[in-house]
């Protein structure tokens, strides 16, 4: 199965016909490409810049393998470029050296925060690791409740003062809670919030002030555009992050953000979202974001084949 | 993050008071693509920005105003295909606005938003509870419904038929006169094509149901939204017949520009944005204030 980025590539690449290396100039179709590939895909403008660059860098001097046609080739490159960039392999979530772990999710409005928070409890669960989940958001109709419902579902306690109660104050009691209990992983749910909104992003330091998290997770839905660079940017250099969660990866969104939040903050992408139910998520594959990224198949094995 | 100078400054550190030149187009070009505005959108209005600057000598000033005049052309022209630029539920008739879009874009919220204002203008509303899947939507419609003074038709059991809840609220409406019937629907991705079909079982129950409602279908898209919007609005076209989009999340850094490419492809109007968490923060659109805001950077 030919793909729409390998066939652009090839048609870009006409001029390496009878050329046997890629050479700044021969290749500027193609990184164009790239380039317009990467942006179809949601990847931040800057980000791409960046990537582009360092690719076209990376592809001087290489071989043309005979056999494979040089669009092929040239996706490979790239394509192994993104994984590297994204993480070769998949990191867990923390563990502290004594218990309780503690979590702390952070995120935008409506990216899948609460959701997450349960689908994480419920992953601990199958691990053999009791878990509690904090119902820190006080402020959205039925917040609490929903984190309620998802608790009971799998089976998972649910600490909670109410939708009138402060927010730092839920987690740390919900900490004392956990460790009182000997709960293995404690993970809190905040309110979906503005990277801009002082206020709630003060309020996000002090509960991870007080809780002092082994993981800061932040939820970033998948369809995400332009934007993912900069609310990680703030996130991180506010409150710091060390991991993100993408969720609504079973859309057909490109996920290009995924580049963009690993450029931007460093942290690893550590679980996906794949679905609405409790069971849908999933460790980070970068092999697989990188073929989603570039909207390509299996072109990838043609070119071990050669 | 990107500095703060406006358009028109970036432009004139280029070009100072003379033409736009290809670097000045590429200063706009990024500009357009970082609200994401989408390469296809974009590359369409910078080829039109080219031609007239190839047909006329266009400083900074006159090249933003041209831009702006453009893009407000676009957005516009659905009005001038058969959709009114004024939005509102005729009076003494039933109105069913059929509120979708994917999961976590502000369906309930806008709903609550919607209620609260056609309360404050004296409609007769009423609000279905047709999220029956997710954990706790009744519960969070039902609280919107308290905020905004508007009763919620909701089916009791769980995982019911959300055509049933549907029925069941066009049937209330008829009973009360309603004026304005607000169906709230579970978030659902647009490649999932069960529940897409479910959701063109609502839609099919309105038309029957309610044959003489004149019915407004409206995708509710978050502002966050890159190039996957377009599909999303294609795909809900089709399976809800739609007639119009909320953006939400506006008062974010988002500009929302995946909007311009889907009334310039579907030639669908923008109706309300939403601008903040609260029942006050709905705004009826305006091409002017989005452009100003789009181009600001
Ligand atoms: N299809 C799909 N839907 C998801 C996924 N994760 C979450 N959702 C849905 O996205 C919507 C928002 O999820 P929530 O967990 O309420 O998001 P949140 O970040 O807690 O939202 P706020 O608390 O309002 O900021 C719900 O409809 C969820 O069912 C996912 O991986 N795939
Ligand atoms: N900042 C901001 N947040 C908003 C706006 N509209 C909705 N929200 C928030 O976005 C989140 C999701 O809103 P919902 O109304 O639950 O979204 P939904 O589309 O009904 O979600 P599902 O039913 O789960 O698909 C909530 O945290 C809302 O408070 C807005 O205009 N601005
Ligand atoms: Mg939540
Ligand atoms: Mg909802």
């Amino acid at each position: 199965m030919f793909d729409a980025l390998a066939e652009r590539l090839d048609s870009a690449w006409k001029k390496l016909r009878g050329q046997d290396k890629i050479t700044d100039s021969n290749i500027q179709d193609a990184l164009k490409e790239v380039r317009r590939a990467l942006l179809e895909a949601d990847v931040n403008l800057q980000v791409v810049k960046e990537f582009v660059a360092e690719v076209g860098e990376k592809a001087q001097g290489a071989e043309v393998l005979s056999g494979v046609r040089p669009g092929e080739q040239f996706v490979k490159i790239v394509h192994d470029e993104l994984v590297s960039v994204m993480g070769e392999s998949n990191v867990p979530l923390a563990k502290a050296d004594s218990p309780p772990t503690i979590v702390l999710m952070a995120g935008l409005q409506g990216t899948g925060k609460t959701t997450a928070t349960a689908k994480l409890a419920l992953h601990l669960r199958k691990e053999n690791r009791s878990a509690m989940m904090v119902a820190t958001d006080v402020y959205r109709p039925a917040a609490i409740d929903q984190l309620k419902t998802l608790g009971q579902q799998i089976e998972v306690p649910v600490f909670e003062l109410g939708s009138d109660a402060d927010p730092v104050e839920i987690a740390r009691q919900g900490v004392e809670r956990a460790k009182a209990e000997g709960i293995d992983t404690v993970i809190i749910d905040t309110a979906g919030r503005l990277q801009i909104d002082q206020d709630m992003m003060a309020e996000l330091a002090r509960i991870k002030e007080v809780v002092k998290p082994h993981d800061t997770l932040l939820v970033v839905d998948a369809m995400t555009g332009q934007e993912a660079a900069t609310l990680t940017q703030t996130f991180n250099e506010q409150i710091g992050i060390s991991g993100a969660i993408l969720t609504k990866l079973d859309g057909d969104s490109r996920g290009g953000a995924a580049l963009s939040i690993r450029r931007i903050s460093g942290a690893p992408i550590k679980f996906v979202g794949v679905g609405e139910k409790v069971e849908a998520l999933q460790p980070f594959y970068p092999e697989r974001m990188a073929s989603r990224i570039l909207g390509m198949g299996d072109v990838l094995t043609l070119v071990e084949k050669a | 993050g990107r500095t703060r100078r406006s358009l028109l400054n970036q432009l004139k550190a280029i070009v100072g008071q003379g033409p736009l030149n290809q670097e000045a187009v590429e200063e706009i070009e990024s500009l357009l693509l970082q609200a994401d505005v989408g390469i296809e959108a974009t590359e369409t209005i910078i080829s039109a920005l080219q031609e007239k600057i190839r047909a006329e000598v266009l400083p900074p000033e006159q090249a933003i105003a041209y831009l702006k005049q453009l893009l407000r052309e676009l957005l516009e022209r659905p009005y001038e295909n058969g959709y009114s630029p004024a939005f509102a539920p005729e009076k003494e008739t039933l109105n069913i606005w059929l509120i979708t879009g994917v999961n976590g874009a502000g369906k309930t919220t806008t709903i609550g938003k919607i209620g609260h204002i056609a309360r404050k203008s004296d409609y007769n509303c009423l609000i279905a509870a047709a999220d029956t899947f997710r954990a706790a939507a009744v519960e969070q419609v039902k609280v919107w419904g308290q905020r905004s003074g508007v009763d919620v038709i909701a089916n009791p059991g769980k995982n019911t038929d959300p055509a049933a809840v549907v029925f069941d609220a066009i049937e209330a409406a008829k009973a009360r006169n309603t004026e304005l019937l607000l169906v709230d629907t579970a978030g659902r991705l647009q490649n999932k094509k069960n529940l897409m079909e479910e959701l063109s079982k609502v839609r099919r129950v309105i038309d029957k149901k309610a044959p003489d409602a004149i019915v407004e279908s409206l995708l509710v898209l978050d502002a966050t939204l890159g190039q996957n919007g377009l599909r999303q609005a294609e795909v809900f076209a089709e399976a809800a017949q739609l007639s119009g989009v909320v953006l939400t999340k506006l008062d974010g850094t988002a500009k929302g520009g995946v909007a311009l490419a889907i009334v310039q492809q579907l030639g669908l109007p923008i109706r309300f944005i939403g601008v903040g968490e609260s029942i006050e923060d709905l705004r009826p659109f305006s091409s002017y204030e989005f452009i100003e805001a789009l181009l600001s950077g």
